[in-house]
């Protein structure tokens, strides 16, 4: 079952037509990766799904909900969050005070520590520096924290810009390694945005190649990983 | 006599302390300087004294009138002139606070005369013994106020939704936004606080001050210059900013004679704008424009 589809989505910023007709399927469950290169429109992508962009054309459809002219507001009650680029931690709020903010949408209380005691077993990290200010912590534990602080709102789909930028590989397979999890378990679906194709691709089942503002190259990402011009544009030598 | 004027300051000082907490949180969270805080809490006292005067309140009474006016005041600025310009440059939206400013004088000129108007004492007149110094009781009764205020402000922004969404606003208004918190509702609620804490502000000083549409201005300037104290961005920083001012003008003017007090405030805020302009804890303009 689809559970958000993009059909000819165009959007610009001002005279820059960021996005060109991008059509896109996303599988309830799955967890969908969007490569390409800086300015592709990998970013606009996900900021049309959430609400920040406006979309000029084409349709966003979420679980059958036209999402086009939402609020971000309105699309996070959906069910739809994002863990956003450069992580954008609230510097001044403690690690519990951000991850509860990720909670603002729902008020059924007792789930909410449900999820705050799952998230803290996830990340111990996060458990062990609940009380330090969000701006205090290294990139990883950030990371870690806007992911933690998405999976607060119980998204039916969660958006992923760039979860690996900045950080050393060993912390960029354990994230990835945590996400999978959270898909299996929860069944969670996933959209990540990622300039690193490789970890991109393992961890995820289907993937988009965008280049200026268009879909060039899709494929299960078994076959993407293959697939001769997607190792060579994306995966470095 | 230096503990009698230093308790006396520090109480005057806590009361500058609401218009300058006000001046921080509309500022953190909408890039605007309120000229009309003092303005508020001058037609609060207004309010506050036709509730006693005309209508027979108490005074506790009076107060709650004057807080509910206040807030639906702050929130009423907010809905009818700031949103509609939210997104101007600062000059704009500073300018807007000018003219509420000048509105709220001419308004309050207007019902109820441009003549300086006493407020009843709502105290026992007789001085207290505290610590060795000989100090009003009123004295006591606005810091006791200022510091429940302060506590419940505290209480609002550590342990509350709204209070931590407020400053999740603070901080990064377009990431609140994808959290789900309604930033414009959170705006709404900054001015509601300011009305709240100019309604204080307004009521317990109109004893010491008397009432008139001028009554607040001073006040204001002096509770500015204590926001700058924290960088208009720290609440702590804008506290200890205002006490500093109030006990410092009041120690001045009880050594140097009485014409020094204004002088003192106005000569902290020139020397704190020369050597400190991001404010005296050296707290950075933090977010990136």
């Amino acid at each position: 079952m689809t559970l958000l589809r993009l059909s000819n989505l165009e959007a610009s910023y001002g005279a820059v037509r960021a996005l060109q007709g991008v059509s896109m399927d996303v599988a309830e469950g799955a967890v969908v990766a969007v490569l390409g290169a800086n300015g592709a429109g990998k970013s606009t992508t996900l900021k049309a799904i959430s609400g920040v962009v406006k979309p000029t054309a084409g349709e966003i459809e979420f679980d059958g909900k036209r999402l086009n002219g939402m609020t971000p507001n309105q699309i996070v009650r959906l069910g739809i969050a994002q863990v956003p680029e450069g992580r954008k931690i609230f510097k001044d709020l403690t690690v519990a005070e951000n991850l509860r903010m990720g909670a603002y949408a729902r008020s059924d209380k007792a789930e909410i520590s449900k999820d705050l005691d799952m998230i803290l077993e996830l990340f111990p990290r996060l458990s062990e520096r609940a009380k330090q200010l969000g701006g205090t912590l290294s990139g990883g534990e950030q990371q870690m924290l806007a992911i933690g602080r998405g999976l607060m709102a119980r998204p039916r789909l969660l958006l992923l810009d760039e979860p690996s930028l900045g950080l050393a590989p060993i912390i960029i397979a354990d994230i990835f390694a945590t996400l999978r999890k959270i898909n299996e378990e929860k069944r969670m679906t996933m959209l990540v945005v990622e300039q690193n194709a490789n970890i991109a691709l393992k961890n995820s089942s289907f993937g988009y190649v965008l280049q200026v503002g268009r879909v060039a190259v899709e494929g299960v990402a078994g076959d993407l990983r293959q697939n001769k011009e997607v190792i060579e544009s994306y995966m470095g030598a | 006599m230096f503990g009698q004027l230093f308790i006396s300051g520090l109480a005057t000082g806590s009361l500058y302390a609401l218009t300058a907490v006000a001046v921080v949180v509309v500022f953190r969270n909408t890039r605007t300087i309120n000229l009309a805080q003092g303005d508020f809490s001058m037609i609060g006292a207004f309010v506050a004294l036709v509730l006693i005067k005309s209508f027979a309140f108490n005074y506790y009474f009076a107060l709650a009138g004057s807080v509910v006016f206040c807030i639906g005041l702050g929130i009423l600025a907010e809905r009818v002139v700031m949103r509609q310009i939210a997104d101007s440059d600062w000059l704009t939206l500073f300018t807007a606070t000018l003219g509420m400013y000048y509105i709220l004088h001419g308004v309050a000129g207007h019902f109820w005369g441009r003549d300086t108007k006493a407020f009843p004492l709502t105290f026992d007149p007789t001085p207290i013994n505290v610590f060795g110094g000989i100090i009003s009781q009123g004295h006591v009764v606005n810091m006791a106020w200022a510091a429940a205020i302060g506590l419940v402000l505290f209480i609002f922004f550590k342990y509350t939704k709204q209070g931590i969404a407020m400053r999740a606003v603070t901080d990064d208004p377009e990431t609140a936004a994808l959290m789900g918190i309604p930033v414009r509702f959170i705006v709404l609620l900054t001015w509601g606080m300011a009305g709240f804490l100019a309604a204080f502000a307004g009521v317990l000083i109109a004893p010491i001050i008397y009432v008139s549409p001028e009554m607040m201005d001073e006040v204001l300037i002096k509770g500015y210059v204590a926001a700058v104290f924290g960088g208009l961005y720290s609440i702590p920083g804008a506290i200890i900013g205002a006490l500093l001012i109030g006990i410092c003008e009041n120690l001045a003017g009880g050594y140097l004679g009485s014409h020094f007090k204004t002088v003192t405030a106005f000569a902290m805020i020139v020397l704190l704008l020369a050597f400190r302009p991001h404010g005296l804890f050296g707290i950075q303009k933090r977010r990136e424009v």
